[in-house]
């Protein structure tokens, strides 16, 4: 059975239902998987999946000026993948996009290739003067769901969250 | 064919649907056909057109969607087209002007210059319509018989690589992004 919590997952997935999100871009990682397998069963969600991060920016821009809430599921590479489509869509046209960044690489990593993503991330998120808060454990889950998405709206800006091996994995 | 022309061929077909365009020449010619708060300029963010045209077409399944792409954009999101034929809006019309150049910065050749098929590539990417077009006239057909098809098509029209002389306009950014978002959720 895969460690990554179904829980912690489970709890992630009905915040963002609470939140009004009715559509997930997203690119599958480990840490991912039952999120993205909850948004494909859920009637109630569209679920695109991508072939790269940047794509989601523009399907959640162009969700966001129809009228339906969006979120974006990636790995902290896909963040970087993403950063034109950040700054030249959402930033430049001051989009609201909520992003949920798995935070590979950081302590209790184990394979060596997430290791130098893991170290740039936060710095990233800074340069672009992108707010962002963690998701660590359970309990504040629904609280910071929420209320990144407000600050995403209000500020009509991109907004991250980083999702935390606490949270996902089991055996951290 | 001038892309100029092939944009007013099909403007009336424009004035009630959602459109999405590029930046540079096709935001600047579509701008000097006259604006509409239907209308939206994506002026940076190359390759993203069409993923926010298949944002707003899921959104709007009731709507139909055109969106304005270049060869050079295109070449930026290949991965797009196949995203594009995987949910296979079937409101939304994708024009693709291949002028086989990136004309605003010095017209340097695309790879569309040295025989890759955009349309091609749409094709085997699992587009269900595709279709290349060379002349004006066959351009107007093949939007017509788009729309009128209901299904997901990606026409790419040959242009000469021509454009205005300047690309900025009297249009902010910003004024545009809000109105478009109040014309589309009105």
């Amino acid at each position: 059975m895969s460690p990554v919590s179904t829980a912690n997952s489970g709890a992630i997935y009905h915040a963002l239902k609470g939140c009004g999100i009715r559509l997930l871009s997203a690119l599958p990682e480990t840490w991912l998987v039952h999120l993205i397998r909850m948004a494909e069963d859920d009637p109630e969600m569209t679920l695109v999946r991508l072939a790269k991060e940047e794509e989601g920016v523009g399907i959640s821009a162009g969700a966001h000026l129809a009228g339906v809430k969006s979120a974006m599921l990636m790995q902290n590479h896909g963040l970087l993948a993403s950063i034109n489509g950040i700054v030249s869509c959402a930033q430049l046209y001051h989009l609201p996009l909520l992003m949920l960044v798995s935070y590979r690489g950081e302590f209790g990593e184990r394979d060596p290739w997430q290791t130098e993503g893991g170290g740039v991330t936060e710095d990233l998120l800074r340069a672009l003067r992108i707010p962002f808060s963690y998701l660590d454990r359970p309990d504040h889950v629904t609280s910071r769901i929420a209320k990144a998405q407000t600050l995403a709206h209000s500020a009509n800006k991109p907004v991250a969250l980083l999702l935390c091996r606490d949270l996902m994995w089991e055996d951290a | 064919m001038k892309r100029l022309d092939a944009l007013e061929a099909v403007y009336p077909h424009l004035e009630q649907r959602i459109v999405v365009t590029i930046m540079g020449a096709v935001a600047a010619e579509l701008q000097s056909l006259g604006h509409r708060p239907n209308f939206f300029y994506l002026q940076h963010a190359m390759g993203l057109a069409s993923s926010m045209g298949l944002g707003i077409a899921l959104s709007k399944p009731d709507r139909q969607v055109v969106v304005f792409d270049g060869d050079g954009s295109v070449l930026m999101n290949l991965g797009g087209l196949t995203t594009l034929a995987r949910y296979r809006p079937r409101n939304l019309v994708h024009v693709v002007f291949d002028n086989e150049s990136l004309l605003s910065v010095g017209g340097f050749p695309t790879a569309t210059a040295t025989g890759s098929d955009l349309a091609g590539i749409a094709a085997a990417a699992g587009v269900p319509r595709t279709v290349t077009v060379t002349t004006l006239e066959a351009f107007r057909s093949a939007f017509d018989d788009a729309l009128a098809a209901g299904d997901l098509t990606t026409i790419v029209a040959k242009v000469e690589a021509v454009g205005p002389s300047g690309y900025v306009t009297d249009l902010s950014l910003l004024e545009n992004r809000f109105q478009f978002q109040r014309y589309l959720r009105s």
